[in-house]
């Protein structure tokens, strides 16, 4: 057994919007980005969080195999799971020796093509079986203003799942006149056609049930004054993005 | 061994024999494992008739709650002519019979207590025929007040201060479901017959008291069913002999049913299993060619509508207890035999199919016998009627069938009772929150401040000490099981004397097993405080008599809805000690004793009368519902809290462990397609760990805030919900219980 331990912002156990299936979803703590419409700021700090080995934190998850089925398993939410790379690889070996599907729900923020990342990264995709990524903002210099950080190594990111065979699902957060001109989800759609693993497309309509987790933390909204996009709306978008239901 | 032209084409012997439906289910019945594409739509009978019965509600709405009252008969099996929905309709409705002669209208019952029975009327602008009011003030003593002639002060003091509450001291103790699938297999003729050798075989000859009653009970129920007899003659229906055709089986058990809620008015008064038996004649005239699957539906849904329409004339403070005029009409759905084939039938089907054919509606009581091993398409069907409507509950099949066998019925909101063979004693239930109150301060009554319980030592430190605590809990738990079960014998006996259910025992062996159920209340604050005083601090707030009326918690405690066995244990614990408690006591009429976590919406008036608790839950407020977790406790979703109620051993509360749970549907799945898959898998996942009960609710929290707010809305003028151990129309309920339901957790990390 190693030293390895995680900080855990939170834990669901039904979760059914994060992967296939029935899944417990771990939300990891800590996160660099600082996206505008972000629905979890309370997961920002980097040193806050509950310690858990890998261990315990499998034997907690594992009671839950009952409500999985075929399709269920793990997902490692955050925050940002990729900044608690380690114990990743050490939580989904644990979870592969028995069979349970593995998904990380990622930004790619970390992503580097840069040792010792990417050696651990490779680690990584032995024991995942998905990787949901968000690609937020097509457009490097939107996405700097969106969340900003470039999003240069998340494509990157995409673009390596796709070489080396691994299953990703593409999410894209729609915001009513931030993330839903057309151009851009025109330009994001060719991207996607471009990688080869891409199993599923979804676009998360922006809501606004998080914006008062911004007030308690004493934070304020940048995005106040945005609605929620419209079922049209999001329908249109799905359509730029040829996603079939 | 008998035998009627009407059975022609079934099989097996047995039945024939002896009085045995289950037999003939058994033997007859077709399992449907297909999907619901050959559900049809309503007729134009059923839009007409539906349509009808909706205006006649939104009057009944509009007049406060109740359309029409019944101020001068007494309702019998034969008190009143022949009602109908509609005159002008009424050849439209091939299911007939009602309550009274009117739709809607309420039926005078004095039986169970004629003070109730007055303030009922009264307390709606109506007045009691004055003949009646001597006659049963005078003349003819009632369940109430023989039921106060007998208790003692002790017992009156529990009850007052309502650490024994919801009794039916005042009202039918219901619960009890006759085999109404009788009068359609054998005719009334044959019933009596069995009957009547049952009264000859009595006894020996020695006039012991239990022989005495027998004859007396005997001779009641064959009255009963001669009446039965005349009842269907004021329809026009000759029900001594079997039903012939699918449509008199329908009608033929309804008219079985429709006796029990003429005479009672019991708080839960259910329909039973009789989806599989009548799919059994349905499908020998499909087979036939003498009835299409559009005619088999419209059977279903006009069945179906007279259950929507049974009433019974309540008071302001009964409604309190049981809000939104819920009668538990139950039927239940789907099951596996014994022999391992699953009794899932095309009937099945149509029964879910009514809510979408007339929309959703609290009544009938849709209950769907739960397994894993369930066909498929049945499970995926039932669980995309939830997600449409709310207004299905599910119980756990697998671990009733060994208790119950295959053919029992849930005889209110979650009791199983196996059909024709048993009867229940119905006993609501004991505060166990505010007994372990009166363990801290003596048999002291937080609220009222008087001595309710023995005045044992009270705690006098300021910090609570777990052994202690535990120490005082037991022996006042003790004390509470006893006199509990005590005024249980008392009410249990008047109600035989008083208020007995002729009509459902006579469709019931006389050789009957009883069940004397009891029921536990404020399970998840008892675990919850026991579990603050053993892992945090909690430290006790007097008032000037010395009296606890208050706590503060210092620290972290595990709490019950966190599948955490820390605190999980401490609940399985307290179940076991009550129970052991309750069985160390005699039990009337050799029932068997047993228990039950369930509150209906209760839990709101059983908290007002609760103090605060070393839980953190203040003074007044709301109990949690049934086995259900405290408001805020659960912190890692719904399948934790699940896993925690699912630790509960359904053998120790035979009675039944209700569990409701409301879903974000956007949180649920992306289409409906994947919702129906996930709902279905989580169910699997619950049910096949052992859980006994589940209530799925599938709305967002937005969607309660907007009914309340705007009742008026054609929208909401069916929204159902489910609530403990039943469904209500939301719009119904008062605002307080609004609001109990609005706060508890709605399961939506999105």
């Amino acid at each position: 057994m190693s030293n390895t331990v995680g900080k855990v912002h939170s834990l669901e156990t039904f979760g059914l919007v994060d992967g296939p299936g029935v899944r417990f979803v771990v939300f990891l703590q800590g996160c660099h980005m600082r996206c505008q419409y972000c629905h979890n700021p309370e997961t920002w700090n980097l040193d806050a969080g509950e310690t858990w080995t890998p261990e315990d934190l499998f034997q907690k998850v594992y009671r839950y195999k009952n409500y999985w089925g075929k399709d269920g398993g793990v997902t490692v939410s955050g925050g940002e799971p990729l900044l608690q790379i380690d114990f990743l690889i050490e939580f989904f070996r644990i979870a592969k020796e028995k069979g349970v599907h593995t998904t990380v729900d990622t930004s790619g923020n970390p992503f580097t093509l840069e040792e010792p990342f990417i050696s651990k990264f490779h680690e990584l995709l032995e024991v995942t079986d998905l990787f949901m990524l968000d690609i937020k903002e097509i457009d490097a210099e939107k996405h700097k203003t969106l969340t900003k950080w470039t999003n240069e190594n998340i494509l990157q990111m995409a673009q390596y799942l796709s070489d080396h065979g691994k299953d990703m699902w593409i999410r894209h957060v729609l915001v009513p006149e931030l993330t839903d001109d057309e151009e851009g989800l025109k330009k994001l759609n060719e991207f996607i056609k471009s990688l080869k693993t891409v199993k599923r497309v979804e676009i998360l309509p922006y809501h606004t049930l998080g914006t008062f987790k911004w007030e308690n933390l004493g934070i304020e909204y940048p995005l106040k004054d945005v609605r929620v996009p419209t079922e049209e709306e999001v329908k249109k978008a799905e359509d730029l993005l040829e996603i079939v239901k | 061994m008998v035998d009627f032209e009407q059975w022609n084409g079934f099989e097996g012997r047995l039945w024939k024999e002896e009085i045995n439906v289950r037999d003939f289910i058994q033997k007859n019945y077709t399992p449907y494992d297909g999907d619901e594409s050959f559900l049809a739509g309503p007729t134009e009978a059923t839009d007409k008739l539906w349509g009808k019965l909706q205006e006649l509600q939104k009057q009944e709405r509009a007049k406060g709650g109740v359309l029409d009252m019944d101020t001068d008969i007494v309702s019998s099996i034969t008190s009143h002519g022949a009602g109908y929905i509609s005159e002008e309709l009424k050849d439209l409705e091939q299911i007939v019979g009602l309550q009274t002669d009117k739709p809607l209208k309420r039926a005078f019952m004095p039986y169970g207590g004629i003070q109730m029975a007055e303030k009922s009327l009264t307390e709606y602008g109506y007045e009691i025929n004055q003949d009646l009011h001597k006659i049963f003030t005078e003349y003819h003593k009632t369940h109430n007040q023989a039921v106060f002639d007998a208790y003692t002060p002790e017992m009156r003091a529990a009850r007052k201060n309502k650490i024994v509450t919801g009794l039916p001291d005042t009202y039918g103790r219901g619960r009890i479901v006759g085999d109404y699938r009788r009068v359609a297999l054998y005719g009334i003729d044959h019933l009596i017959e069995e009957k009547e050798k049952d009264k000859e075989y009595c006894g020996c000859g020695v006039m012991t008291d239990d022989i005495i009653r027998q004859r007396e009970e005997l001779t009641g129920q064959i009255n009963a069913l001669k009446q039965m007899k005349e009842m269907a003659q004021i329809y026009g229906y000759d029900i001594s002999k079997p039903a012939t055709t699918a449509k008199e089986a329908f009608q033929w058990t309804y008219f079985g049913y429709l006796a029990a809620i003429k005479t009672q008015n019991g708080a839960a008064m259910s329909i039973g299993r009789v989806c599989t038996f009548l799919d059994i004649y349905v499908e020998r005239d499909l087979k036939n060619g003498t009835l299409t699957e559009s005619q088999a539906q419209e059977l279903v849904d006009h069945m179906i509508m007279k259950f929507r329409m049974v009433k019974f004339a309540r008071c302001n403070s009964y409604n309190q207890l049981f809000s939104g005029d819920p009668v538990w009409a139950t039927i239940d759905l789907a099951g596996i035999g014994v022999d391992g084939r699953s009794m899932v039938t095309k009937t099945d089907f149509r029964v879910l199919h009514t809510l979408e054919n007339m929309g959703p509606s609290p009544e009938p009581n849709i209950t769907v016998l739960y397994s894993s091993a369930l066909p498929e398409s049945f499970k995926k069907y039932a669980a995309a009627i939830s997600i449409r409507t709310s207004s299905i509950q599910y119980e756990n099949d697998d671990v009733m069938k060994p208790i119950w066998g295959d053919d029992y019925a849930i005889c209110c909101c979650v009791s199983a009772t196996q059909t024709g063979k048993e009867m229940q004693f119905f006993g609501a239930r004991a505060n166990l929150a505010k007994c372990l109150l009166y363990a801290i301060n003596g048999g002291v009554d937080e609220k009222n401040k008087v001595q309710v319980g023995p005045a044992y030592q009270p705690i006098t430190s300021e910090y609570l000490d777990y052994d202690e605590v535990m120490q005082k809990y037991d022996v006042m738990l003790d004390w509470l099981a006893g006199l509990y079960v005590n005024i249980l014998n008392l009410i249990q006996y008047m109600h035989d004397k008083y208020f007995y259910e002729y009509a459902e025992l006579a469709l019931i062996d006389t050789d009957v097993r009883r069940t004397f159920a009891t029921g536990i209340a404020g399970f998840s604050h008892v675990i919850d405080s026991l579990s603050a005083i053993k892992y945090a601090k909690v430290k006790t707030i007097r008032d000037e008599n010395g009296i606890v009326v208050d706590y503060e918690t210092e620290g972290d405690f595990p709490r019950y809805g966190n599948d955490d066995d820390r605190a999980d244990e401490i609940g399985v614990w307290l179940l076991k000690t009550f129970i052991d408690r309750i069985k160390k006591h005699h039990t009337y009429r050799n029932s068997e004793p047993t228990t039950s976590i369930l509150t209906i919406t209760s839990n709101v008036v059983y908290g007002k009368a609760t103090g605060a608790m070393p839980d953190g839950r203040k003074a007044g407020e709301p109990l949690s519902p049934g086995a259900n977790p405290s408001y805020g406790a659960e912190q890692s979703g719904l399948l934790a809290s699940l896993n925690s109620v699912a630790k509960i051993p359904y053998e120790w509360a035979l009675d039944g462990i209700s569990n409701t749970q409301t879903m974000n549907p956007d949180a649920l799945g992306h289409s409906e397609e994947e919702q129906v898959k996930n709902l279905v898998q989580a169910m699997d996942g619950y049910f096949d760990q052992g859980a006994h009960h589940l209530n799925v609710n599938v709305f967002g929290t937005e969607k309660l805030i907007d009914a309340m707010e705007h009742p008026e809305k054609e929208e909401y003028a069916n929204f159902t919900i489910r609530v403990s151990g039943y469904a209500v129309k939301f719009i119904d309920l008062t605002k307080e219980q609004q609001k109990d339901v609005i706060a508890r957790t709605c399961h939506a990390r999105l």
